[in-house]
């Protein structure tokens, strides 16, 4: 039986939130599905922990979905670095559900609740399928089932705020179409190789060499995940979609979502073209590069300016996805490193600070900063929370998120682009900016008279302190998510220089 | 003089894919310019169908026919890979337009209408009304 559950992890990764998900719709009550829905992530999250473990010396896990060899058949494939998403996305949702619990029973009513634990069920189906499939058309499924139920998810905050429902529509029109572009671009790829799995694809695109539908396949890749991960331009859907849905399911998609997208740009660059494919290298020195930079300013610029506490949470975001792509376009062992680290940093970090605007939102009644007056004094332990998470987007050391700056600096150096290195240290700057205004408002300022507020319930303090929490000790034991990424960052290098030379 | 213009031959042997680019163009353009919601969702489906023709169209094979084994060992198929893939992006397809109809129908009963510009100018007011409230 242990043996036969050990052989089918892959498998049940996927399948076991993918099942649960039609029972949690039918069960009929809050608390019913919310216990399900707990109980399988557990599930998830253990499976996910076993498969890092497994792939911890560098092996590699080739599943075959219903028995069908690859290349024809779907092959799921867990190497080092996916293992590290997967336990990434299934960990944040361990995280993020026992607070759910209350901010949604406040948020959402009680006969929808069943049918919201559902749609998160297939969101984190979608993700985790996502991140573990070694076959090109099934990431674009898997996609569209996380992207689907984003948008129902996003919709249910139209019982506090009906923009919510223009959000989810803005979000759903940017993101079909950018699925619809990951989808040409993978037709062209079929075109060029007549194959879809990954591995597959990545050998016979070095024997096929280089030809204009590669690269136009590679554009479209590259343009259909930008919108998925909001790529600077190509962000708009973002702020909205954010900032109206409900407290959990921000925490969640801003954690996850955009991270898995991520996850899916290093895999087509680095597994698909290669390492030294020429064009796609140019185009993330004259491109990507920029406009990370780009982002990492203007999206901090205009966070400063938000009077939304997840406003502005949701413009730093859209920065802090600058330092991953910035990372990954600097095209070296340490910048892909440096943006594997900040893939799981800013996770918990930003997991953290929506889980405290999803607390002042419970508490006070509102994420708009000018009414939390005060509240640090009312809320001394949620406050203290934010100021951690806070001090860890900043990126002062002791935290998760110095450690990612550090090698992201590091990088620039080795290239000897020092003006790169001091841009990033700049955009932190921004960073200190927006935080400390909230922390001025909530400490320093008087609260308005009458107002009574209340620390937030222990369920949801104590998961939010929980990612503070992480956000602190993986920033002081760094060696730990450091070795994982190095190995990530090398196995992935070490892939594409085998297959080129 | 042939050469200095285009390749006659090149554009009609990949008539397909120009009539790709077209409807893929006309639907992008529907979901940009167009400020009526549902509107919108025709173009992202005119969009998403033309993507669909490119892959039919890109497992076509001269004189293939139908891939369904007969008893003829001369008989050339089609590739009936991308069409399956299609089956399934159709499938997607029809599932975000469902979902995208749907919010579009809520819309129209919390705004009251379906037009972008109007929405935005009551999405302006709500913004204006919080600003005052301070």
């Amino acid at each position: 039986m242990l043996a036969m559950i050990e052989a089918n992890l892959p498998a049940l990764q996927v399948v076991l939130p993918m099942l649960a998900a039609p029972i949690c719709a039918v069960l009929g009550r809050g608390t019913r599905s919310w216990t399900l829905t707990m109980a399988v992530v557990v599930l998830t999250f253990a499976v996910s922990v076993s498969l890092f473990i497994a792939t911890l010396d560098g092996a590699t896990i080739s599943y075959r979905m219903g028995n069908w060899a690859p290349p024809f058949g779907i092959e799921y494939r867990v190497d080092i670095l996916n293992a590290f998403v997967l336990m990434v996305v299934s960990g944040i949702a361990l995280f993020i559900l026992p607070y759910a619990r209350a901010s949604i029973a406040f948020e959402i009513s009680e006969e929808r609740q069943p049918l919201f634990y559902s749609a998160f069920l297939l969101c984190l189906t979608g993700l985790l399928g996502v991140t573990i499939t070694g076959d090109a058309f099934n990431i674009f499924v898997f996609l569209e089932i996380s992207s689907l139920s984003t948008y129902a998810l996003i919709a249910t905050g139209a019982e506090r705020n009906k923009r919510a429902l223009t959000a989810a529509y803005n979000y759903l029109i940017m993101g079909t179409v950018g699925a619809t572009f990951f989808v040409i671009g993978i037709g062209m790829l079929y075109m060029v190789t007549g194959t879809l799995n990954l591995a597959d694809l990545a050998q016979r695109i070095v024997e096929h060499g280089d030809s204009s539908t590669l690269r136009m396949g590679f554009v479209f890749i590259l343009i259909g995940v930008g919108l998925k991960l909001a790529m600077f331009p190509l962000h708009l859907w973002l702020p909205n979609a954010y900032s109206f849905a409900p407290s959990a399911v921000t925490a969640f998609i801003a954690a996850t979502a955009t991270k898995v997208a991520i996850y899916v740009l290093l895999r087509f660059m680095f597994t698909v073209f290669g390492f030294d494919y020429d064009f796609q290298a140019a185009t993330l020195r004259h491109v990507v590069l920029p406009l990370a930079i780009v982002a990492m300013f203007a999206a901090s610029i205009v966070a400063v300016f938000q009077d939304d506490l997840k406003r502005m949470l949701a413009y730093s975001s859209i920065a802090q996805v600058g330092y991953m792509l910035l990372g990954l376009a600097l095209l070296s062992h340490t910048g892909l490193m440096a943006s594997v680290i900040h893939l799981f940093n800013h996770a918990v970090t930003k997991g953290a600070l929506f889980m405290v605007a999803g607390c002042y939102i419970f508490a006070a009644g509102t994420s708009s900063i000018s009414g939390l007056r005060g509240i640090g004094r009312d809320m001394p332990w949620t406050t203290a929370a934010f100021v951690t998470a806070g001090l860890s987007l900043i990126g002062l050391p002791l935290t998760v998120g110095f450690v990612s700056k550090w090698y992201l600096v590091l990088a620039a150096l080795e290239l000897n682009w020092w003006p790169v290195a001091l841009l990033i240290m700049a955009s932190s700057l921004l960073a200190i900016v927006y935080i400390w205004r909230v922390v001025e408002t909530a400490y320093l300022q008087p609260s308005p008279e009458g107002v009574v507020r209340k620390e937030a319930p222990l369920w949801m303090l104590l998961p939010t302190w929980g990612l503070a929490a992480l956000s602190v000790f993986f920033g002081t034991y760094a060696a730990l998510t450091t070795a994982a990424a190095s190995r990530a960052a090398t196995a992935l290098i070490s892939a594409s220089n085998m297959l080129w030379q | 003089m042939e050469e200095l213009l285009f390749d006659l031959g090149f554009v009609l042997t990949h008539y397909n894919y120009w009539m790709f680019v077209v409807l893929m163009m006309t639907g992008l353009y529907i979901t940009v310019s167009y400020g009526n919601l549902v509107k919108k969702i025709v173009g992202l489906n005119i969009f998403q169908t033309a993507v669909f023709l490119f892959y039919v169209s890109t497992g076509k094979i001269v004189g293939g026919t139908a891939p369904i084994l007969t008893d003829d060992p001369d008989a050339v198929y089609s590739n009936p890979l991308p069409h399956v893939l299609i089956l399934t992006a159709i499938v997607v397809g029809i599932a975000t337009t469902a979902l995208a109809l749907a919010l579009v129908v809520r819309i129209r009963e919390t705004y009251g209408t379906v037009e972008e510009d109007e929405i935005i100018a009551l999405e302006h007011e709500m913004d204006a009304a919080i600003g005052g409230e301070r």
